[in-house]
């Protein structure tokens, strides 16, 4: 199995940490990952993002032209990703922030979580990452639900920042119940 | 009295000029160098410039480097053997205009070196062109109608740069005559004093003959050391 | 030795230091700073020196120095530095010094632009400084051989006395991967007679400098020095070139795409290859000579000149024809590539 995902969204909302915990959580599995960031003019302004590669052959390309997953934390992250995603591709789009009018593919599975929000309702707001990325497990078969939560406790605690307390937990847990729901 | 010539120095041929002070300020490092019993341990990079000729003129463990880098050099040596003494041995031009850069961040960073500066007041290897140390009106192979100071500053002086940085040692000796050399002397021993008890960066500036480039005499050269020279190149210790 | 996520340069820093390198001495230019951000911190923890020079050419000199009195030392910088590292490099060669130096390839001339780019080929491998030398380039094209070639760097380097160059890029250095370090070896700075250490009295005092002032038969020992290196340092990876009617020709960021390329290409039914230099110099010329039965070269380049396809040509002796297929605004894709294959191959001739 091979996956490219793109995570784009503001700076700050932790779009490159997400990223990160996906590669590791690759490795975990021993699977070939490959973390490529933004990089460039990109880096100043506009929108943070970076691609992840995660597969059991080898990796060839940093690029990817024509992802199978968009975490789009953002509008900006929707308009200049959506369109190169592959035809039953999966968009987890976050729709605190991008609005209900915005209009999407159709060929495309499009998951709308309030990642912002229910970050927002633990008082936890850099964690709106972490709810995406319980959609993430939810909606593709990418990583097991608990395995990639397991995988974050771990890279935090690698990162020695803490923790991966409860409120990080109840962000993830939440943003897998919403796309469940779905 | 006999004079004994330092264990440290070759007699192959030098390659320098009759009346050139370069062999003069080898003798002095040798003799503190011995004096001290630093002769088995001293690294030495010199320039690529007349003082390179130093590499066969003395018998300790020299570097050529590049021109105007002997100082960058130098540090690279003492920091990966640092219970070595290491010298660089460089020219007014490597000193003060090529290596202008290096100079200033070593003296910054008060390396644990030693450096001495040959000041002949102008380019020897390359035939005599203008140098930051050459004097107003003096006439050089590129101010062959005498050295504008308005256009070309005036002779470059180190401890005015160097006032306000914190190395160890900075001294300004002569060649000219063997009172000059004998102050030079101490001077050379006390920076490799200083250097041992690893103070920092310690600079003896040694103001020198060129007779082939001045077209003078020996005799002369000395003599425009004194009377001229000296009026933009005080001598004595500036940084003790 | 599990294995890490790195970034690219900070797996070529760590390398370094697991090579035994306890000298590094460098100045800041994007993209290669982390390399110096990295080793900032990491070498003092490992009893090192770390040096932010005032300039290139003052960290080029203190890493001459540092060869010179017997450790193994690394600088590193991106294109506009890297050229003023090239009046060091040139000077490391003539006195035969062993030394790392990694040029992290940016785009353009001039200041051009931090993005990545393959617009370094030539300086890196005509002796991009004065006088008449080359000197050995790896190019890795992961993470995993950013770490593996330092320290083969390093042991090329001391086996001929002779700086080497990693030609690494902006992609690989930014890109993170899962990497092996290898274990830790130390280095002894006594373990070669010839280098600075304070002469014993009655001992012939060591002189570094230009080997031409010394050796008694230069000319014939630097012919013998680089015609062994030619002969015996070719590295190269050959991906389905057998029956390939198209070769392509990359190396570093690009040979990764070339690589999908292939695949994608085969599954389409094209007989694509791929030759990827590893060492760009030696110009791995044998791989060539297996591969005369292609009907086209494409050299595929981050820069718009067609650096390498020079190179190609001269080791296919004008048989086959070479073709340069480059943009420096973005990675080269695939799909792209296959479209211009097919078109070359409709084509009656080049």
């Amino acid at each position: 199995m091979k996956k490219e995902i793109i995570c784009a969204g503001f700076g700050g909302q932790g779009v490159l940490t997400a990223g990160m915990i996906l590669i590791h959580a690759g490795m975990g599995q021993d699977q070939n990952v490959l973390f490529y960031p933004s990089y460039g003019s990109e880096m100043r302004g506009g929108t943070a993002n970076c691609t992840v590669k995660v597969s059991d052959k080898m990796i060839a390309s940093p690029v990817s032209k024509h992802p199978d997953i968009l975490l789009a934390l953002n509008t900006p992250a929707v308009e200049k990703f959506e369109p190169c995603l592959k035809s039953g591709g999966v968009l987890l789009v976050n729709s605190s922030i991008v609005p209900k009018e915005q209009k999407f593919r159709e060929d495309i599975h499009v998951i709308k979580i309030p990642a912002t929000d229910i970050a927002a309702e633990v008082q936890n707001l850099k964690a709106a990452n972490l709810v995406m990325l319980g959609a993430l497990a939810a909606r593709t078969d990418l990583f097991e639900v608990d395995y990639l939560e397991k995988a974050i406790l771990e890279f935090f605690e690698k990162k020695g920042k803490g923790i991966y307390n409860e409120k990080n937990a109840s962000c993830y847990r939440q943003g897998v119940r919403a796309a469940k729901g779905q | 009295m006999q004079l004994v010539a330092p264990e440290t120095v070759t007699f192959t041929k030098s390659g320098f000029c009759p009346g050139c002070g370069h062999g003069l300020a080898v003798r002095l490092i040798a003799e503190t160098v011995e004096k001290m019993a630093l002769n088995e341990k001293l690294i030495t990079v010199v320039d690529v410039a007349c003082g390179s000729l130093n590499i066969n003129s003395w018998k300790f463990d020299t570097i050529m480097a590049a021109h105007g880098r002997p100082i960058p050099t130098a540090v690279g040596v003492k920091k990966v053997r640092p219970q070595n003494p290491v010298l660089a041995y460089i020219g007014d031009g490597a000193a003060y205009a090529i290596g202008m850069a290096e100079m200033m961040h070593v003296g910054i960073r008060n390396d644990n070196i030693i450096t001495i500066v040959i000041n002949n007041s102008l380019f020897g290897m390359t035939g005599g062109q203008c140098a930051p140390t050459s004097l107003p009106g003096q006439v050089t192979t590129s101010t062959p109608h005498g050295k504008n100071a308005e256009k070309w500053g005036m002779p470059f002086q180190i401890e005015k740069a160097f006032s306000g940085l914190e190395i160890a040692y900075l001294a300004r000796g002569s060649l000219a005559d063997a009172k000059g050399m004998n102050i030079s002397k101490k001077y050379i021993e006390k920076a490799f004093e200083k250097h041992m008890n690893g103070e920092g960066f310690c600079l003896v500036e040694l103001l020198s003959p060129c007779p082939t480039n001045l077209n003078m005499s020996p005799v002369k050269c000395a003599q425009r050391i004194n009377e001229e020279m000296l009026r933009y190149f005080p001598l004595g210790e500036f940084k003790m | 030795m599990s294995k890490v996520l790195l970034k690219g340069n900070e797996a070529l820093a760590e390398a370094a230091l697991a090579a035994g390198c306890r000298f590094y001495s460098g100045y800041p230019i994007t993209p290669q700073t982390e390399i110096l951000e990295y080793l900032s911190w990491r070498m003092e923890e490992v009893g090192g020196v770390f040096i932010q020079a005032e300039s290139e050419l003052s960290g080029i000199n203190m890493v001459l120095g540092a060869a010179a009195a017997g450790a193994r030392a690394l600088t590193s910088s991106s294109g506009p530095g890297f050229s003023l590292k090239q009046e060091g490099i040139s000077y490391l060669v003539a006195a035969d010094l062993p030394a790392v130096i990694v040029d992290v390839m940016r785009i353009g001339t001039g200041l051009g632009d931090i993005s990545q780019g393959q617009g370094d080929y030539w300086q890196l491998t005509r002796g991009g400084g004065h006088g008449d030398y080359r000197t050995i380039v790896l190019a890795p094209a992961s993470v995993q051989e950013n770490a593996d070639f330092m320290s083969e760097a390093f042991e090329l380097a001391e086996k001929y006395r002779h700086p080497v160059l990693i030609a690494s890029d902006a992609a690989i250095g930014q890109m993170i991967e899962a990497v092996e370090i290898a274990e830790f070896q130390e280095h002894n700075i006594d373990k070669f007679g010839w280098t600075v250490k304070g002469c014993k009295k009655g001992d012939e005092h060591r002189k570094i400098q230009n080997v031409y002032y010394t050796h008694p038969d230069y000319e014939a020992f630097l012919r013998g020095k680089y015609k062994e290196i030619e002969e015996k340092e070719q590295r190269y990876e050959m991906i389905q070139v057998e029956d390939a009617e198209v070769v392509l020709v990359a190396y570093g960021i690009s040979s990764r795409v070339c690589m999908e390329t292939v695949e994608m290409a085969r599954e389409k039914g094209l007989k694509v290859g791929l030759i990827r230099p590893i060492t760009l110099w030696p110009f791995p010329t044998k791989a060539f000579q297996k591969a005369l039965h292609a009907r086209l070269f494409l050299s595929v380049e981050i820069n718009i000149l067609g650096q390498m396809a020079d190179d190609i040509r001269l080791a296919v002796k004008g048989k086959v024809p070479v073709v340069h297929y480059g943009s420096i605004f973005e990675i080269p894709e695939p799909e792209d590539m296959i479209k211009k294959i097919e078109e070359w191959l409709n084509k009656e001739e080049v």
